[in-house]
């Protein structure tokens, strides 16, 4: 027994030859090379093989090669079996002839004057055989190792596939063999009742929504809009006429107008963002360049419309160029004229606000302040229907992805989602704000909405739930008047009476920038978490808790007695009556007052 | 202005069913005009006159006739009135004017007309308007309703919801657009290409292609094992077939001979049965061999083997035999012309006749009497006793020819055939038995009684024959069945002479032969032999009690019938009050039933042990802490000392009073942990119906810990997915496969110019 084995052993160094396994893998090699060799022993009369030693040799004592080739190094396999030396070539040294002549200027030549071989179609063909004689050697020493010597030595040891436990790049995570027997893995449930309930926990510590400021406006934010194809530009319009364009990113005003006198009472975009609209108090509409003018230039509206009448509000349509106005009555306007194309109106009182429907996009929605929502057909130039609640309807907003579902934000402290198919019932009625809704926006994913409030508070809805899930506040913020959901729904603006546009996350404590794939699957296994156990009482308790300035907790607490002392009073009459006689009327039909066609 | 919008918005709503809602006289609305319309028409008259006091100018008037449409109230045109007007016209009948025609339908027309209604208000339209606008603007969302519930139920959307279209080349382009360039590349491509290999297009092999088409694996597997299964038993065959002709023995092929040609007529007569043309033919075939048979002269001792044979058969034994035999088989050829003859001989025939007739006519004479083949068998059965009844006539007649060399003959008839012989004994008498049984009530005492001494003699002999019969087979069965035993059965060929030319029919019923024998032989080794012997031979005599020589006998019987079927009385005796036993049986069984209901009605006792197990079940539990074999000896069957258990043992506290302790009639269940209510879900959330489901869902972990790495993030995928930075467009048509409208969302006024600038005049008045 001979140490190291011949498989541990260099190919440069040793020079053994592969027992029984391999000779049929190498028998091809020595068909070519008798070939070779009989070509060449037409001329010198005999054939062997030619080792490096041996070609050296011959180097030095040309042109006769011996007869025998005795190579020192190959000497171990000599001892041990004849029956190889004598036939097979010395694997490892063929191999190096080979890289010789294929790398070597020089080794080729002595080999070729050992071989007699002239000529270079043979070398090239010799070329290519090298490289064979590589991979079968690769091949011969892998599967030799472990099954050719069994018979000498037994060597037992673990065998792994190393596609179990090696990583492609060093960048993968190291894998680790898991077993899922259940038995192994016990208390599931209460395990992940604590990862849910630390979740959650982690959640409120980690929400921070607040992100930034925007100050610069003289006077409180009347209106903001956002940019449809520049999701860092956003526009405001204030009190005092002025309309200031932000940086997102960056967090400042990148241009200031003063663009009416007065109020701006409405500001939107065009739907490809070149310029936008302002309505002001000064009884104008003021179509504007998002860029602003050149240097030296005045800053110049676009076109100016001069009303009869204060405009209210204004909304463009989503892609045409037409927009409507509201104020008196409602107006679609022809970009091009200075007239509008039609105006609709039912009823006398001033529309606060008018809102395209962003799918079907020949609605329009308006709300007046003789409490009253109308929908119109832009196309038949016709208001459709008409439902008045129990009190002023200060905004509505669309749905931007279910076509026929709208929320209007109401003075009752309440938001109305209704299907516009059926307006004699909303579909959720939400509450939670404890003064007027003042504006409310749905998010691009149509599946939650913000509504903006007197009571210095913004709250989050899922469209489907009447409580909110959600409520931003901070100490200096006063009544928002406007709010808005940036389009990719990451984050809410709002402008409020103090003069600031506030910058928030959607998510309260959701982390911004990039995430690892880890970091994204613990966050969604985490969420799945707390859906799961978002029953639970403490888990609840502690997703619900939200700290409230005092006016705010303070308002909720009376709302609530109040809200129990008139539902008391209803039971109590019901009780004390005729059965039959006070009906009972459920919540959501409960603010509807009249559905008029 | 109104009623000129009005007629557009109708158009344009022409489609729409809500028209039909809309009063009838609405198109008359239009009327409204009138007012401006009356005007016009006063001016145009003023101008006509003033026209016409011109001369010239007349004729271009009467030429305009478009206008005048314009101009009738009542629609009425001015048609036909290109002509001249005479007076004469006037004056003549209206009815030959063909011109003034139209001008009278019209003015028919006009008088049947009532008066106008009133027209709606300017609201009231409005209102119709708008109704009909919004029913036509809801049908339009409609199509939205889909979309949404889809939306919302989708486990997972992903914004933003148009996805931009990775151009993917298909694989075919990129491939026809690449060429093979280094030799390497070559050659493989060589290699593919003669392996046909599909290269461009990545389809399958023309072999895979084949595989496909010829067979699912399934398939495959299990046809390959019927094949196996069918090689197996050919070669099986084969062996056994190589085996059977490696056989010497004679005595062997002939018995297989037999059994073959027995083999090849119970399959003629099972095909007689089924098929009778068929068999009609097949006994033709048959007839037809044996013709050929006859007619080859074979079997007439005069081969050359046969000479031989008679030459031995001085001296030889088996010589003689085969000589024999082959003579016998010659008679057999021949004999059906002698037969022929006989029968027509023969005084009555009629049953001789019917054993050589084609069975197939047999058949139809049996059938007479029903399909019923129970009655067909009887019948069979029938006609065999009157052969056997008749054999002793016969017997003479076929010993004159038959008898001379019947010694020969009756060898061949080895031990099966006696053995179906005396079934076939064995059975007819039976069936005489259990007719003459039969018989008995019916008083045709006196049928048999005249032919009884005729078939008791015949009897007797049979019975004779059962016992040798039954000799012979013991002897077998000590010694194997050699030719002298079978010898010693020649003394009784007379009897048996008959039975062969029954032959065919014999074999008719070889099933239940063997049958028969199976219960023969069970009969056998219950009784004791010599019991068996009298019966049988006892069991016709019982038929009639004034047969004086076995009376004795006879009481014998009765007493070992007696034996055997002392049940069967027992039975009847039981069978005869069915009614009152039935009735017994009902009130039994109406007893047990409401037995069965109230079995466990002892509510009180059940509800004290519920309470007693209850009581157990809450009590708090002692803690056994003793280790066997700990300071002391352990092993099997050593149990730790009383006094270490009593130390180890640590007895429960025990618990406060249970709140039911004094309430008999009552369990309160003090099972609720109020510290874990705490944590509890006390009401079953929203969406479930059934605290089982809500139960399931926290049961089933989410986590990777016990979750596959894909089953993880299938488990925790989420609901709304946004891609930050990307703006998220409001949905459109054509996102969800819808076609976006390709009209303009502009009014309808907006695509009629002058109407708008009649409006806008409108206005600016207002």
């Amino acid at each position: 027994m001979q140490w190291p084995p011949p498989w541990r052993r260099s190919p440069l160094v040793s020079a053994t030859p592969p027992p029984g396994p391999t000779t049929g893998l190498l028998r091809p090699r020595r068909v070519s090379e008798a070939g070779d060799s009989s070509t060449e022993g037409a001329r010198t009369g005999h054939s062997h093989y030619v080792t490096p030693a041996e070609s050296a040799m011959e180097r030095r004592s040309q042109p006769f090669p011996s007869l025998r080739p005795a190579s020192p190094t190959n000497a171990p396999a000599h001892g041990r079996g004849s029956d190889c030396t004598a036939k097979e070539p010395p694997l490892a040294n063929v191999c190096r002839q080979n890289y010789g002549a294929a790398q070597d200027p020089v080794e080729p030549a002595g080999r070729r004057s050992a071989s007699h071989v002239t000529g270079s179609s043979l070398g090239k063909a010799e070329v290519a055989c090298g490289r064979r004689w590589r991979w079968a050697e690769l091949v011969a020493n892998s599967s030799w190792s472990p099954a050719g010597r069994a018979t000498e030595m037994k060597v037992k040891m673990l065998s792994r596939n190393p596609d179990n436990y090696v990583r492609e790049t060093k960048l993968d995570l190291q894998r680790v063999p898991r077993n899922y027997d259940p038995a192994l893995h016990p208390f599931e449930v209460p395990r992940e009742y604590v990862r849910a309930l630390n979740a959650t926990k982690l959640e409120r510590v980690f929400a921070k929504p607040f992100l930034a400021s925007l100050d610069g406006h003289r006077d409180g934010v009347n209106c903001l809009a956002k940019h449809p194809e520049n999701l860092a530009t956003v526009l405001s319009g204030a009190c005092d006429g002025e309309v200031r364009i932000w940086n997102l990113t960056q967090r400042n005003c990148i241009r200031t107008i003063q663009a009416h006198e007065g109020f701006v009472r409405g500001i939107c975009t065009r739907f490809c963002g070149t310029s936008f609209f302002t309505v002001g108090d000064d009884k104008t509409v003021k179509q504007w360049k998002m860029d602003g003018p050149g240097y030296g230039d005045e800053e110049e509206p676009l076109h100016t419309i001069l009303g009869k009448t204060v405009y209210t509000g204004i909304d463009h349509h989503w892609k045409e160029a037409v927009f409507a106005t509201c104020g008196q009555q409602v107006d679609i306007w022809d970009e091009q004229r200075t007239n509008p194309i039609c105006s609709m109106t039912w009823g006398f009182d001033s529309i606060s606000s008018v809102k395209f429907n962003p799918i079907e996009t020949f609605l329009l929605g308006s709300c007046a302040s003789d409490r009253n929502i109308v929908l119109y057909d832009m196309r038949q130039a016709t208001p459709l229907k008409k439902v008045i609640l129990d009190m002023r309807t200060n905004t509505i907003c669309w749905n931007p992805m279910e076509a026929f579902i709208f929320t209007a934000a109401n003075e009752d402290y309440n938001l109305y989602t209704f299907d516009m198919r059926a307006l004699d019932t909303p579909v959720m009625v939400h509450m939670d704000h404890v003064s007027a809704v003042l504006d409310v926006d749905y998010s691009p994913t149509g599946k939650e909405f913000v509504s903006a409030s007197f009571d210095k508070s913004i709250r989050i809805f899922p469209v489907d739930k009447s409580r909110s899930r959600e409520v931003y506040h901070t100490k200096r913020m006063q009544h928002v008047i406007c709010v808005k959901w940036t389009s990719d729904s990451k984050y809410i603006m709002c402008g409020s009476d103090e003069m600031n546009i506030r910058l928030w996350k959607a998510n309260a404590s959701e982390k911004l920038g990039v995430l690892t794939s880890r970091e994204k699957a613990a966050k969604d296994y985490n969420q799945k978490l707390k859906e799961k156990f978002q029953h639970y009482p403490h888990i609840k308790r502690i997703a619900r808790h939200r700290h409230l300035p005092k006016s705010i907790y303070s308002q909720i607490q009376e709302q609530r007695i109040m809200k129990e002392a008139r539902r008391r009073k209803e039971v109590n009459r019901i009780k004390h009556s005729k059965p039959g006689s006070v009906p009972i009327v459920s919540e959501k039909k409960k603010h509807v007052v009249a559905v008029v066609k | 202005m109104t009623a000129n919008r009005l007629a557009e918005s109708l158009l344009a709503l022409s489609q729409q069913e809500e028209l039909a809602d809309l009063p009838k006289d609405y198109l008359l609305s239009e009327s409204e005009d009138e007012g401006d319309n009356d005007g016009e028409r006063k001016h145009q008259k003023l101008l006509e006159a003033i026209s016409s006091l011109d001369g010239k100018n007349r004729r271009k008037l009467a030429e305009r006739s478009e206008a005048s449409l314009k101009v009738s109230e009542f629609n009425v045109s001015s048609e036909g009135s290109g002509e001249k007007l005479v007076l004469a016209d006037l004056l003549e009948p209206v009815k030959t004017s063909s011109s003034l025609a139209t001008v009278k339908k019209q003015l028919s027309r006009v008088k049947s007309k009532k008066t106008v209604e009133l027209p709606l208000n300017k609201e009231e339209i409005e209102r119709i308007h708008r109704e009909v606008a919004f029913n036509k603007t809801a049908q339009v969302l409609s199509k939205w309703d889909p979309v949404v519930l889809k939306n919302r139920q989708a486990e997972q959307l992903v914004f933003p919801l148009e996805k931009e279209e990775p151009a993917i080349a298909p694989i075919e382009h990129v491939l026809s657009g690449w060429k093979a360039r280094t030799p390497l590349e070559q050659e493989i491509f060589n290699l593919l290409h003669k392996n046909k290999q599909p290269v461009t297009d990545p389809l399958l092999t023309p072999v895979e292609k084949a595989s496909l088409r010829a067979m699912s694996l399934e398939e495959a597997k299990m046809r390959r094992a019927e094949l196996q299964r069918a090689r197996a038993l050919q070669s099986y065959y084969e062996a056994k077939a190589r085996r059977e002709k490696k056989i010497k023995s004679k005595k062997y092929h002939k018995v297989v001979k037999k059994g073959k040609a027995k083999k090849a007529l119970k399959e003629f007569e099972q095909l007689r049965k089924v098929n009778p043309a068929a068999a009609l033919e097949e006994l033709e075939k048959i007839e037809k061999a044996r013709m050929m048979e006859r007619m080859s002269l074979k079997h007439q001792n005069s081969g050359k083997w046969a000479k031989s044979k008679a030459i031995m058969a001085k001296y030889d034994l088996e010589a003689r035999q085969a000589m024999q035999e082959q003579l016998s088989k010659n008679k057999e050829l021949t004999q059906k012309l002698q037969v022929a003859s006989e029968s027509e001989e023969e005084e009555g025939g009629t049953e001789v006749e019917e054993l050589l007739v084609p069975h197939v006519v047999n058949e139809v004479q049996m059938n007479v009497d029903g399909p019923n083949p129970w009655m067909f068998r009887s019948c069979t059965s029938d006609t065999k006793e009157a052969a056997t009844q008749e054999d002793p006539e016969q017997l003479p007649e076929l010993e004159a020819h038959g008898v001379s060399e019947s010694e020969g003959e009756e060898r061949p008839m080895a031990e099966e055939e006696i053995l179906l012989r005396e079934f076939e004994e064995r059975r007819s008498l039976r069936k005489r038995s259990e007719l003459s049984q039969d018989a008995e009530p019916a008083g045709s005492q006196e049928t048999i009684d005249s032919g009884s001494q005729e078939v008791l003699s015949e009897l007797r002999v049979l019975s004779q024959k059962l016992k040798e019969n039954h000799q012979s087979r013991k002897q077998k069965a000590s010694s194997e069945g050699t030719i002298p035993q079978v010898q010693r059965e020649e003394p009784a060929p007379e009897e048996e002479e008959p039975l062969l030319l029954q032959r065919p029919e014999r074999v008719q019923t070889l099933e239940e032969l063997e049958e028969l024998g199976k219960e023969e032989c069970f009969q056998n080794k219950e009784l004791p032999r010599p019991v068996l012997e009298e019966q049988q031979s006892e069991r016709t005599p019982n038929n009639r009690p004034d047969a004086p020589k076995e009376k004795k006998k006879k009481e014998q019987m009765i007493d070992l019938q007696n034996l055997l079927t002392t049940q069967s009385p027992s039975v009847k005796s039981l069978a005869v009050p069915t009614i009152e036993e039935l009735e017994d049986e009902e009130e039994r069984n109406h007893r047990q039933m409401i037995k069965e209901a109230f079995a466990g009605d002892d509510v009180i006792r059940d509800f004290l042990k519920e309470k007693r197990e209850a009581v157990e079940a809450s009590k708090p539990k002692d803690v056994d802490l003793t280790l066997p074999g700990w300071g002391e000896w352990g092993g099997v069957g050593l149990k730790p000392s009383a006094k270490k258990r009593r130390r180890f043992l640590i007895k429960a506290p025990e618990g406060p009073p249970r709140k039911d302790k004094n309430l008999p009639n009552v369990i309160i269940s003090e099972k609720r942990n109020i510290h874990a209510a705490a944590h509890q879900v006390q009401v079953l959330p929203y969406p479930f119906t059934h605290h089982r489901q809500f139960e399931r869902t926290i049961q089933t972990p989410i986590g990777s810990t016990w979750n596959t790495q894909r089953a993880f993030q299938k488990l925790t995928t989420p609901k709304v997915v946004t891609k930050p930075g990307h703006i998220i467009k409001p949905i459109k048509a054509e996102d969800v496969g819808y076609q976006s409208s390709s009209r303009s969302d502009l009014p309808v006024i907006q695509r009629n110019p002058k109407r708008i600038t009649t409006r806008h005049n409108k206005e600016e008045k207002l």
